[in-house]
């Protein structure tokens, strides 16, 4: 099952929306409490009241700073979660057979029956997207939720990844790549989608829509709103009564 | 191997036995959660879809709300203290011996001096319920946390219009086009903020962010104005100063919604200075164009002016927009005299001030939906200027917040912007103006009930709650010359005061979940000092503490008597419309908590505990005649209470047969149809009544069907704020209620009716040489104050914090990634990890909120990060101000409204040894009641 | 990456032993009963040894008999497979040598050609990492080789040509730390490019995903000082190349002398070994900004 297949009827993943996203983790955290009682081993946590707790999580989200030069500097919150990649080279290094691209949606996924916790996808992928898991010494990743996503034992409109459901911001979005008319791939080519680290090769499902360009300037004299409405008629509070006066006539 | 031979997977796999629908309570946001249950234990907790609050959607806090609930720090039974305070050695007792002791020492307190007992609860949602048993019980010295978490946004919204941002109101936002946020990091409305904001980015609107920090919001807005801390007054009267030279204000709106034609005295000889023109039955008069005579201002068909000056009784009268126009339009407050001090440049305000004029004016909006307004007077639609705001403790946590909060909703009603389509509207309860709230009562009669409810709004001088010599009333000194509106009490200054025995001394201090020796009171270590001290006869100076927790925290170790909480999964709650309950704009709502699990340990709900207590010591409307209890216990009283006659703490399925909407009899099964209907009940403003609020006669018609009011209370919104000005009054000496000396200045600077900037009290009060820098702290949006940090999943994203740093400090002072630093205010000294932040004021240093836990707290290891690196802000903040020059020692608060002054610091840093790496100062290791948590967990491998 | 002692342990000694077994194969040198006994016993001790270690790697070992199956796609596969063969066909030419004191050359010559591809199979896992720039590159396997074969030349007690494959070694290996050195910034991965938000500015991490530490961070985003790989460098060098050669090249007989060069090239395969690991710099570190 290492190899991959040549191609899948679907290709479902994220695009993730760095304009929206304002870092507050939520994706983190139900993304641990779905998958730590569902799909495989818990998600175990070591020393988890102690000096330093390890837990195993299969979504994270990194907050980095830009600085370009002539504005502000910029905050961006990064979530990162397994992308399901097409190429993806965790599955085809692991050795047991365990780590596999499913062919109906590409979704990718280790197979804890089989793994030997050698750890060596996780050396794979290039975007920190496995954890081992320290209690069960198995490999973990993002499921994509697959457990939720055709599960006929919740409602349909909730079969949508935990982490999409619960996004407060919006700025997490499940769909299927492989159909240039579903909301994920619409949504990437309006917004310049991005893959990640293009050089490794991986062809990555997921996206992420880059932030918006920012209005901020710090130049003096960049006036770019029509101005004239702060057009001063009225430079004093005398002349502005008159104004005033008049404008009240009009009501 | 061939492909077709993938593992078969069950991607139906069953979720759970059972789903429950309570409301979260990590948090005071108040979402709707479905609890999904398997065999008897929490598995899975999700938004509910069907909420007005989150809608489905949960935050990091809510997910975690199985590690809280399991979590090893939570009390296990009642408990009373062996070893000194702050040791943390306690014994476990029962509870009858728990109520027995509280009886014992409360009981005769009542009898002779009910003051003797202070009653401080924390940010609970169970205030009128509370507020109720101490008003019942006798003592005046009752409040929540509200003094030092917001009450200046609180106070000026409601002065002002009648409603404040807080959670009382949000952005239209479905049709804001331009959406300006001040000073905020998480807010209570944390969830309906962050959908709010993917909503307007989804429409794609513009979001400006005002904020020293730009993180969360601010890392989303489109634009980021990284002001000064302490000056967004300045900054937001300078726009109004552009707009008004330019006329971009909404005359109709002002003449039509606000007191701006109201005459106002203008004669500074006269003793009503400041006062507006009343005309008989005392209604404020204002000038008709038309016949250039003054008349009541809500004399039908009357055309206000807003500029003609009048004379009569032997005195000038302006009206207000004249005021408001020449006080604004004065150069002090141009941009180019602000820019430097808010560190914003004059052409950025300017711009700022010419996109709102331009979406304001030229982009209005209109809704097809006919209404009539309070006077009879029908529209044919619904007009809109779609700019909005919000706004919360960035601007309200300073000394000069109260007049800040003021200015910025002065700008949104000169643009014409509240309770419009695409501006700001408030949620049910509000609006509501201050004449519906009550005044503030004090009265103590031994044995007896206060002679009212403890907390309102004042009116004027006669409000204020002054013993018959001239001291507080209060232990805390709310309502007092110092702090005339405050509102919402001050919990800050009660262990304080309490321990100088200034205004007097008490016996027994009773808080319920507030960690008062730690994060929500300034100066810690101090109140620890203050917790422990004890007087020449060997007693603690504060006599008695009684706490009620739901888990170890810092303020357990400091108690005397502990009577342990459930957790929220475990109890009935209501959130209530007396309260703070969940209503949206569109809608009025409210919710419970129910025990979706049963508590496997010897603790109770503390609303049951406190309705026993209420029986026991036979406290009227808790006992009935015969002596017997009222209530078994929090659920009756909430299915059973009426606070008017069919009005009680639950307005859904009201009634014996349970379709009361808002008013009807208690309804013995109210509590299973909130369970059955998923936890909350909401109700539907119609459409013509869900613009325009104040003065929407549809709207006013409803409010007083579901409750709301008892009759229909239209109101202007107030520019200018009379109550101040009667305050100011005084202050020159005229009415009987007079300040003491020393305050007069101190009222006539800071009751200013129209909104003003001064200085933050500390940037003139310290050397701001000496102390260049401003501190901040911020909420995280993973971690709820000092109480996330129990929780195996949350304290691993925010198990430490660093101090931010700008990168001009940080280069300034040749800082380097791993170093630490000294920061030393003129009160304390911390030692601690900085961190380089280039998106930050240059002039700011920050640190997240509550993070620095005290070792062995927490059922945590004394090795913890959170006691080791991290570390808390609070021992750099004085409650108190440097000493006057006449020695007066004022609080670190608001002058109007007591506000505590977080925000106000101003530190110096310089580099530290980082030594052994542990943050400075480092309280010594306590005792956990508790034990500690368990090594390893690995959550559900039972639950597949 | 983390240089477990496991994986250390692992390459080093079945590196050496399969090395070893491939001299042996080839028949140098051609040995019988006990002294042939004596080097089988070596060489499989230390490949055995070494998988043995490469197992305690692993966190869920039950399932390791379960590597076998991906020969298909997995360098470790194949590696478990090829480790696994060779010691089998190896078996028959040893029996022969200990106990019939007979060369069957058949055996001998697979037997050998399976233990260097074993070795060869082994560097591939590293080498095929597009994720670690430093390995992903021809000389990894050729320094594989000749690890394996230089050390079992010495062990082998074949003087001559373990000297010219250990310069060859300290050659090849100051080549790749050399272009090791480079090979992170000449693949050109960035923290820019592994967000994707190339053109925005210059780019840093302000907070981690966590404040505590992590699985990816221990083991991937390992660093080691500059000034401890310079002196490891040296250590390594000295030990792994000139002290063995110098004492080949002087006392080629002194039985103690030749013992020392023998511990002394270990010792510098195992710091060699661990630089290999704790220096390698995984992409992945770009997301914690520790590159
Ligand atoms: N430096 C600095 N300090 C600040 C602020 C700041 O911005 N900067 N903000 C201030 C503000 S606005 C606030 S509101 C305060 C908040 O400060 P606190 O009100 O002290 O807030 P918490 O830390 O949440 O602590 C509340 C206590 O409630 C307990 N608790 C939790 N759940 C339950 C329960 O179900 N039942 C019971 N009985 N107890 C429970 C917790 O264990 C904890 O001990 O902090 C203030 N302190
Ligand atoms: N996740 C989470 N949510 C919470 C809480 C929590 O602990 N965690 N606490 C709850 C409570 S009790 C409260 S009171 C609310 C408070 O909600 P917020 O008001 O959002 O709370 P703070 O974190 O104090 O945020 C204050 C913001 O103001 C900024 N600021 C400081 N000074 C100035 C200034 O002078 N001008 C401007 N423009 N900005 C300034 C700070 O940088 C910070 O971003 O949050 C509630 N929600
Ligand atoms: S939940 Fe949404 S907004 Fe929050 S961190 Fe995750 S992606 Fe970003
Ligand atoms: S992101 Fe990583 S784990 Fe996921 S498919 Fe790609 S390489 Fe594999
Ligand atoms: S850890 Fe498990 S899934 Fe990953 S490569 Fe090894 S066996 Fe395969
Ligand atoms: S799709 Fe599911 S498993 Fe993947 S990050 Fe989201 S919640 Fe986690
Ligand atoms: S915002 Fe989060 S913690 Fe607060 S009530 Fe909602 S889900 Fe719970
Ligand atoms: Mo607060």
């Amino acid at each position: 099952m290492t190899n991959l297949p040549s191609a899948t009827e679907k290709k479902l993943g994220l695009a993730i929306d760095l304009d929206t996203c304002v870092g507050c983790h939520a994706c983190v955290i139900s993304c641990k409490e779905w998958n730590t009682s569902n799909y495989g081993a818990p998600l175990s946590d070591v020393d988890a009241y102690g000096a330093s707790p390890v837990g195993t999580f299969l979504n994270r989200v990194h907050t980095f700073e830009i600085k370009a030069d002539n504005r502000p500097a910029q905050t961006l919150h990064f979530p990162k979660s397994c992308l399901h990649c097409e190429d993806a080279p965790c599955v085809t290094v692991c050795p047991t057979g365990a780590s596999y691209k499913r062919t109906q949606d590409g979704i990718v996924l280790v197979n804890e029956d089989d793994c030997m916790g050698c750890g060596l996808c996780a050396w794979a992928c290039p975007y920190g997207a496995r954890e081992m898991d320290a209690e069960a010494g198995i490999m973990k990743k993002c499921t994509l939720c697959v457990d939720r996503i055709y599960n006929e034992n919740i409602p349909e409109e909730d079969r949508v990844p935990s982490c999409v459901r619960t996004c407060p911001a919006g700025a997490r979005h499940f769909g299927d790549f492989a159909d240039p008319d579903s909301n994920v791939s619409r949504l990437s080519a309006e917004r310049g989608g991005v893959e990640l680290m293009a050089a490794q090769k991986t062809r990555p499902v997921n996206r992420y829509l880059p932030p918006r360009p920012k209005a901020d300037v710090t130049g003096d004299g960049q006036i770019d709103i029509p101005n004239p409405f702060l057009e001063a008629k009225n430079q004093t509070a005398k002349g502005f009564l008159g104004w005033l006066d008049k404008a009240l006539e009009k009501i | 191997m061939s492909l077709s031979s993938q593992p078969q997977l069950d991607t139906s796999p069953d979720v759970s036995d059972e789903i429950r629908h309570t409301t979260c309570y990590m948090c005071a946001c108040r979402c709707g959660i479905n609890v999904h249950m398997k065999n008897g234990k929490v598995k899975y907790i999700e938004g509910n879809k069907d909420h007005p609050v989150n809608k489905g959607v949960l935050c990091a806090k809510g997910s975690a709300g199985i590690m809280q609930h399991y979590s090893p720090a939570r009390l296990k039974a009642p408990m009373k203290r062996v070893g000194p305070r702050g040791s943390g050695q306690f014994e476990e007792i029962s509870w009858e011996e728990a109520m027995e002791t509280a009886v014992s020492w409360l009981a005769p307190l009542r009898k002779e001096a009910p003051e003797k007992l202070a009653f401080f609860t924390g940010r609970d949602q169970s205030q009128s319920m509370t507020g109720w048993w101490a008003q019942a019980y006798g003592t005046p010295n009752y409040a929540a946390h509200g003094g030092f978490c917001s009450v200046n946004m609180a106070a000026a919204g409601i002065y002002t219009m009648g409603g404040a941002f807080w959670e009382f109101g949000a952005p239209d936002w479905e049709h804001t086009r331009l959406f300006m946020i001040f000073g905020v990091a998480e807010d209570h409305d944390s969830n309906p903020i962050k959908m709010g904001i993917g909503r307007l980015k989804e429409r794609g609107a513009k979001i400006i962010g005002v904020n020293p920090i730009r993180s969360g919001y601010n890392a989303v807005a489109d634009e980021w104005v990284g002001i000064t801390p302490g000056t967004d007054g300045l900054f937001i009267l300078a726009i109004i100063h552009e707009l008004l030279k330019a006329g971009k204000v909404d005359l109709d709106y002002l003449v039509r919604y606000t007191n701006a034609p109201f005459l106002v005295n203008d004669d500074p000889e006269s003793k009503d200075y400041g006062l507006f023109l009343r005309g008989r039955n005392n209604k404020p008069q204002v000038m008709d164009r038309k016949t250039g005579k003054p008349v009541a201002f809500d004399r039908k068909g009357v055309t206000p002016d807003l500029v003609k000056t009048h004379k009569a009784k032997g005195s000038t009268w302006r009206p207000v927009f004249q005021l408001l126009a020449e006080k604004y339009l004065s150069e002090e407050n141009a941009a180019e005299n602000v820019a430097g001090r808010c560190g914003v440049s004059a052409d950025t305000i300017r711009r700022i001030a010419a996109e709102l004029a331009h979406v304001a004016f030229e982009e209005e909006i209109t809704i097809d939906q006919p209404w009539t307004d309070w006077k009879g007077q029908k529209h044919d639609k619904m007009i809109g200027r779609p700019v909005s705001f919000h706004a919360m403790r960035g601007i309200s946590a300073h000394s000069n917040g109260f007049q800040t909060c003021r200015a910025l909703h002065m700008l949104q009603i000169l643009l014409g912007s509240v309770e419009v389509p695409g501006g700001f509207r408030f949620k049910p309860t509000y609006p509501k103006p201050v004449e519906a709230h009550p005044a503030p009562h004090c009265k103590v009669t031994p044995g007896a009930p206060l002679d009212g409810p403890h907390l309102g709004y004042p009116r004027g001088p006669e409000d204020l709650c002054l013993a018959e010599d001239g001291s507080a009333a209060r232990i805390d000194k709310a309502f007092t010359w110092d702090n005339p509106l405050s509102a919402h009490g001050m919990m800050h200054m009660v262990i304080s005061n309490a321990h100088a025995g200034d205004p007097y001394k008490i016996d027994t201090l009773f808080m319920y979940m507030a960690n008062m020796s730690w994060n929500s009171s300034m100066n810690s270590a101090g109140v620890m000092q203050m917790l422990t001290d004890r007087d020449e006869s060997g007693e603690y100076v504060i006599p008695r503490i009684i706490y009620s927790d739901a888990y170890s925290s810092e303020m357990v170790a400091y108690a005397d008597l502990i009577l342990p909480d459930t957790t929220y999964l475990e109890r009935h709650d209501c959130i209530s419309l007396l309260d703070r309950p969940i209503c949206e704009a569109d809608a009025v709502a409210d919710s419970i908590r129910w025990p979706v699990v049963e508590p496997d340990r010897d603790v109770r709900c503390f609303q049951s505990v406190l309705i026993e207590l209420g029986a026991r010591l036979g406290l009227p409307g808790m006992v009935n005649e015969d002596g017997s209890p009222t209530y078994k216990d929090y659920a009756d009283y909430i299915q059973n209470h009426e606070r008017r006659p069919g009005v009680g703490p639950l307005a859904g399925f009201r009634g014996k047969d349970g379709t009361g909407k808002g008013r009807g009899e208690p309804n013995p099964n109210q509590i299973q149809a909130y369970i059955d209907n998923g936890g909350f009940w909401i109700d539907h403003i119609p459409p013509e009544a869900a613009y325009y609020k104040p003065w929407n006669a549809a709207y006013q018609d409803w409010a007083v069907e579901r409750g709301l009011y008892d009759k229909p209370q239209p109101y202007l919104f107030q520019l200018y704020v009379e109550p101040l000005a009667r305050f100011q009054r005084a202050a020159r000496g005229h009415g009987d209620i007079q300040p003491p000396e020393h305050l007069r200045q101190h009222i006539l600077e800071n009751m200013e009716p129209l909104p003003s900037w001064r200085p933050p009290f500390e940037d003139t009060a310290v050397d701001t040489e000496e102390y260049p820098f401003h501190a901040l702290t911020q909420r995280p949006a993973a971690m709820y104050h000092s109480w996330g940090s129990q929780n195996a999943w949350l304290r691993q994203i925010h198990g430490a914090n660093p101090l931010y740093v700008s990168g001009e400090i940080f280069a300034r002072y040749g800082f380097k990634d791993g170093d630490w630093a000294w920061v030393t205010s003129r009160h304390g000294r911390i030692k601690v990890p900085v961190v380089r932040m280039d998106a930050l004021n240059a002039n700011t240093v920050w640190t997240w909120n509550a993070i620095g836990k005290r070792a062995g707290a927490w059922a945590l290891d004394e090795k913890a990060p959170e006691a080791t690196r991290g570390f808390l802000l609070n021992h750099l903040i004085s409650e108190l101000l440097p000493p006057k020059k006449d020695g007066m020692r004022w609080s670190n608060s608001d002058p109007v409204t007591g506000q505590a002054a977080w925000f106000d610091l101003r530190v110096k840093i310089e580099r530290a040894d980082p030594g052994n790496g542990v943050s400075q100062p480092h309280a010594p290791t306590q005792k956990s009641p508790v034990g500690q948590g368990p090594d390893t967990i690995a959550y559900g491998g039972d639950l597949k | 990456m983390y240089p477990a002692p496991s994986v250390i342990l692992f390459t080093s000694l079945s590196g050496i032993g399969f090395g070893l077994l491939a001299w042996l194969g080839t028949g140098h040198p051609a040995v019988t009963y006990l002294t042939a006994f004596t080097f089988f016993f070596l060489a499989y001790g230390l490949a055995v040894g070494g998988l043995l270690a490469s197992v305690f790697h692993l966190g869920n070992k039950i399932n390791a008999f379960k590597a076998f199956s991906q020969w298909r796609s997995s360098w470790l596969s194949r590696e478990g497979i090829m480790a696994v063969a060779s010691l089998l066909v190896m078996a028959p030419y040893a029996i022969g040598e200990i106990f019939f004191g007979q060369q069957w050359p058949l055996f001998g010559w697979l037997g050998a050609a399976g233990a260097v591809t074993t070795v060869f199979t082994t560097s591939m896992i590293y080498t095929q990492m597009q994720t670690v720039p430093r390995w992903n590159s021809p000389l990894t396997p050729v320094l594989f080789l000749l690890y394996a074969l230089g050390g079992g030349a010495l062990l082998a007690g074949q003087t001559g040509v373990a000297m010219l494959l250990l310069i060859a070694l300290g050659l090849v290996q100051a080549l790749n730390w050399y272009l090791g050195d480079g090979a992170f910034a000449a693949a050109g991965h960035t923290l820019e490019t592994a967000t994707g938000m190339a053109g925005l500015g210059r780019m840093r991490l302000l907070e981690p995903p966590h404040s505590s530490p992590n699985y990816l961070m221990k083991e991937m985003v390992f660093v080691v000082g500059r000034k401890h790989v310079r002196k490891l460098r040296m250590i390594s060098m000295v030990l792994l190349v000139l002290l063995p050669v110098l004492i080949l090249l002087l006392a080629p007989a002194a039985h103690v002398l030749v013992g020392i060069a023998v511990l002394s090239h270990l010792a510098g395969v195992f710091v060699a070994r661990w630089l290999f690991f704790a220096q390698a710099e995984h992409v992945v570190g770009l997301y914690y900004d520790m590159r």
